[in-house]
């Protein structure tokens, strides 16, 4: 089976301005969305208390809450987990001198009184400092992610495709994290991790068109750069295209069959492999020929003759 | 004719039968089980214990899938979990106190795996329940305790020698001491610096003020030393709770993680690992009969009244000699045949037991031990925590010779002396901790992520499979057996690494699949254009592996890095992640280029004239 039975000549390069503007809709429209809807962050990175429970029968969200709310506890949020029978409890991080467990043992009682054969299937505890650090320490890796990757990339081909590559990287994490914001799905450590994979993804992407247009430079002398990158990116189109369907089909089962802890998961990936498509063919090839790459840039270079072969 | 050279082959089907090898343990799953180990810490030698439990089992009807002696403790694996929990109560019944039973799981893999030591990959708390706990050790409340001690010894010490000063105050990082006059000041300082030549003593410019401060290295050295003690406290504790798979381990810079397998119920065990302990010296008290203060409920002005071990009322004096601060180590050892606890004092301890010593030659003296726990109690029907103090005279002895800073407590067994020893330690100098993160795992939450990661991998890999197969045909086929070579190869190392299996790690190998993927997609790609351009099939499979690897390893290195930033940076689960995808790259470059081109070369490379390929 093929779906691409010769090179395809679409001009790719041609709507790459359209492109910047498209992205530049896409981060503000994802730093707007995380403004007004605000990341729904997990106790991970916030700190706090989280306990799911399955009761014997359909969740009685009210009771739950009012149970709650008489123990003690008024800044809570009680929701459906998974399922109907399954809750969620979440409370805001704990005071200098509550104990972790007094508070999981005072929420398990509550919730005891609305049923007495509930179960809790899970605490969590997060002290507010352990969030915060994660926060921090997020940020740093993926900082340094990215330099190391710009370093490499310079090294291997030239900076200026450092530099396209970086951008078109930067601009998936917004599209993944704008994505969270409007949904409004819980952005946990599982999906810090797949945005951190997503950026090692993108890369991925973009190096393979690079490596074509690498290539193509030396034989394509009398075409103009634009043509040359256009040609790259057709020719590896097709398995562009083929990636794609195959890691999607891998983490789209993740999605619909992982179950509740991988949900976050398998959508950050869905929708970073998305926007990963799209970045690698049009921001960092466009970003790299917009900074003026040319055939000069990756000639390979000249042979010094030996000294030996002077008279 | 498209030969791969021979000797790569044969390193990719050597490699390879490893791999099975090493990655087969994880398909036999795992089953309930017991960890039976000896109470008093020792190691099961032999199989007399182990006959004798079976025995005991067999007496009630059951018997277990597997017994046998690993590490020192007995195994036994059972069918199904109330098999197993029925056992424990029968061996517990039998032999009350003998054994330290925990329940645990342990793989189905057959005997010889064991023989070679191949073990599977360990579940993470995620897939079968637990707690994970993390202590943040209060380093500067460590350093504090120096300072505070540094400030007592040295008002004793001025006090003692008469030198007058106007004050001795802790302020950050050092202790200051003010005097009335220079005079005082220069005495003092001599003083001063006989006690503790640890201590950098720096006079003030007016003469008045002397400054004690510890340098960097000694606030790093002592915080260090807090969380290592801390450390070792813990993982103490941790293996008198019998758990199997514990683990204790430092996390960054003053953080401690605790990870407890299968244990469920954290209140207890929360309470069991905060326990602290230390001791005081107290002189006995000759001013009234202990069995009369019992009687009365009152003890003469001046003492107090304990308990000793046998429950008997004993009266000691209201001061202390020395208390547990002034400890800095305890170790077990035996003195003259007989267990004991050597116990070493700092300084200011040594003098004052020296002084007391001489003045009381004869006389009795008792050692409290005293242990302080968090409980839960009940109070008008909502739990509260309660700091619960035990103290318990462990030792009165007749003081036989003068002694300072080292003295030794008898009467104890061996087993009593190491475990006192080992609770002094801990109490003497564990810096406060407290938890800032605990994560409880139900079990049957942990059976649903490893019931579902596994579902979704499978469905994943088969849907992909055969769009593989569908699209490439053969050589998609080829794809597949590859891609299968790199789950095994990555199990296979991720069981060698003795790294646990957590959902994220699920979730990277789901991720290593959908991505290796990619190698052969690029290869088979090439392929497709060289035929295109009309290169015989042979060209077009060397042109094809040989141009597509650049763009591999570039691609892949650059998601290597990704992948050790992320695993340098990252704690707990964000870890397994970053490992299973960073050794995935290596799989998969080892796979895709060598695997890939070893499977073409033998079935196609062969044939001297191919007319398609079926790619």
């Amino acid at each position: 089976m093929e779906f691409f039975h010769s090179v395809p000549r679409y001009r790719f390069m041609a709507v790459r301005k359209i492109c910047y503007v498209i992205s530049a809709l896409i981060i503000f429209g994802s730093i707007a969305a995380e403004a007004v809807h605000g990341l729904n962050l997990a106790v991970d990175f916030t700190g706090g208390v989280v306990i799911e429970a399955a009761y014997t029968g359909a969740a009685n969200l009210d009771g739950t809450r009012n149970a709650l709310k008489s123990a003690g506890y008024s800044e809570v949020t009680v929701q459906n987990f998974g399922s109907s029978k399954d809750v969620l409890v979440r409370l805001p991080p704990l005071g200098e001198k509550e104990s972790p467990n007094d508070v999981t043992a005072k929420v398990e009682s509550a919730l005891q009184t609305v049923d007495a054969g509930v179960q809790i299937r899970r605490t969590e505890v997060v002290g507010p400092q352990v969030g915060r650090e994660l926060v921090v320490k997020g940020m740093q890796a993926m900082a340094i992610t990215v330099l190391l990757i710009l370093i490499y990339i310079a090294m291997r081909f030239r900076w200026k495709f450092g530099v396209g590559a970086v951008l078109a990287t930067l601009h998936d994490p917004f599209v993944v994290v704008g994505v969270f914001a409007l949904t409004g799905m819980t952005f946990d450590l599982t999906v810090l991790a797949a945005v951190l994979a997503v950026i090692g993804y993108s890369i991925n992407e973009t190096v393979v068109v690079f490596d074509r247009v690498r290539e193509l430079f030396p034989v394509m002398r009398k075409e103009t750069p634009e043509e040359v990158f256009d040609r790259a990116i057709n020719e590896t189109l097709s398995r562009t295209v083929i990636t794609k369907v195959a890691t999607l089909i891998v983490v789209v089962a993740l999605y619909l069959f992982g179950g509740e802890s991988l949900r976050g998961f398998g959508l950050a990936l869905i929708v970073g492999i998305i926007a990963v498509t799209y970045s690698s063919m049009f921001v960092a090839s466009g970003v790299a020929l917009d900074l003026g790459s040319s055939h000069r840039d990756l000639m390979p270079s000249e042979r010094r003759e030996p000294v030996d072969d002077l008279p | 004719m498209n030969r791969y050279p021979l000797w790569k082959s044969l390193l990719f089907a050597g490699v390879m039968i490893l791999a099975l090898l090493i990655a087969l343990p994880n398909l036999f799953g795992q089953a309930p089980a017991l960890q039976l180990s000896r109470k008093d810490g020792e190691l099961f030698t032999g199989t007399t214990a182990l006959n004798e439990v079976t025995a005991t089992l067999a007496r009630e009807h059951l018997d277990p899938d597997a017994a046998f002696v690993q590490a020192g403790r007995i195994l036994l694996r059972f069918k199904d979990v109330p098999s197993q929990l029925r056992a424990r109560d029968v061996i517990d019944a039998s032999a009350p106190d003998s054994y330290a039973i925990a329940t645990t799981l342990a793989s189905r893999a057959p005997q010889w795996t064991r023989t070679f030591g191949l073990k599977p990959m360990s579940l993470g708390l995620d897939l079968r329940g637990g707690i994970y706990l993390v202590y943040e050790v209060d380093v500067d409340g460590a350093v504090k305790q120096v300072l505070s001690r540094l400030e007592r010894d040295y008002r004793l010490a001025l006090r003692e020698q008469k030198l007058q000063y106007e004050s001795v105050e802790g302020g950050a990082g050092g202790v200051d001491v003010v005097f009335k006059d220079a005079a005082t000041a220069t005495k003092a300082q001599k003083v001063l610096e006989g006690l503790d030549s640890n201590v950098t003593l720096t006079g003030s410019t007016d003469g008045l003020t002397i400054h004690a401060t510890l340098s960097p290295t000694q606030v790093k050295q002592r915080q260090d030393f807090a969380i290592q003690q801390n450390i070792t406290a813990l993982g103490n504790r941790v293996n008198a709770l019998g758990v199997s798979e514990a683990s204790v381990q430092r996390q960054g810079a003053n953080r401690i993680a605790v990870q407890l397998p299968g244990v469920q119920d954290a209140s207890e065990v929360i309470r069991l690992l905060g326990k602290t302990a230390t001791l005081e010296v107290r002189l006995v008290s000759d001013a009234g009969n202990a069995m009369e203060a019992q009687a009365t409920g009152r003890a003469p002005l001046g003492t107090k009244l304990y308990k000793d071990r046998n429950s008997r009322p004993v009266l000691l004096k209201r001061d202390v000699v020395v208390t547990g601060e002034q400890l800095t180590d305890a170790t077990s050892s035996y003195q003259n045949g007989e267990p004991s606890v050597s116990v070493r004092l700092d300084a200011r301890g040594g003098d004052e037991m020296l002084r007391t010593t001489q003045e009381n030659l004869g006389k009795p003296m008792g050692i409290v031990f005293i242990e302080k726990e968090r409980q839960l109690r009940d109070q008008d029907g909502q739990k509260v925590a309660v700091d619960v103090t035990k103290e318990q005279v462990i030792s009165v002895a007749t003081i036989r010779g003068v002694f300072s800073s080292q003295f030794q407590i008898t009467g104890l067994t061996a087993r009593e002396g190491q475990e006192l020893a080992k609770l002094l330690r801990a109490g003497a100098l564990a810096a406060p901790v407290y938890i800032v993160e605990q994560r409880l795992i139900g079990p049957s939450l942990g059976q649903d992520n490893i019931d579902k990661g596994v579902r979704a991998l499978e469905i994943g890999s088969i849907a992909l499979f055969i769009f593989m197969a569908v699209y490439y045909s053969l050589f998609g086929l080829v794809a597949n057996f590859v891609l299968l070579c790199n789950v095994v190869l990555l199990t296979a190392f991720l069981s060698l690494f003795g790294a646990a299996l957590t959902l994220p790690g699920i979730a990277g190998i789901m991720l290593t699949v959908g991505m290796a993927v990619d190698a052969n997609i690029l290869i088979y790609e090439r392929i497709r254009e060289e035929i295109r351009l009309g290169v015989t099939p042979h060209a077009a499979i060397k042109a094809g592996f040989e141009k597509a690897f650049s763009a591999i390893g570039d691609a892949n290195v650059t998601t290597l890095i990704a992948g050790v930033v992320l695993w340098s940076f990252g704690t707990g689960p964000i870890k397994g992640f970053a490992v299973v995808l960073s050794v995935g790259i290596l799989t998969t470059l080892f796979t895709a280029l060598m695997g890939s081109r070893t499977v073409i070369g033998l079935v196609w490379g062969s044939k001297s004239a191919i007319k398609r390929l079926p790619v």
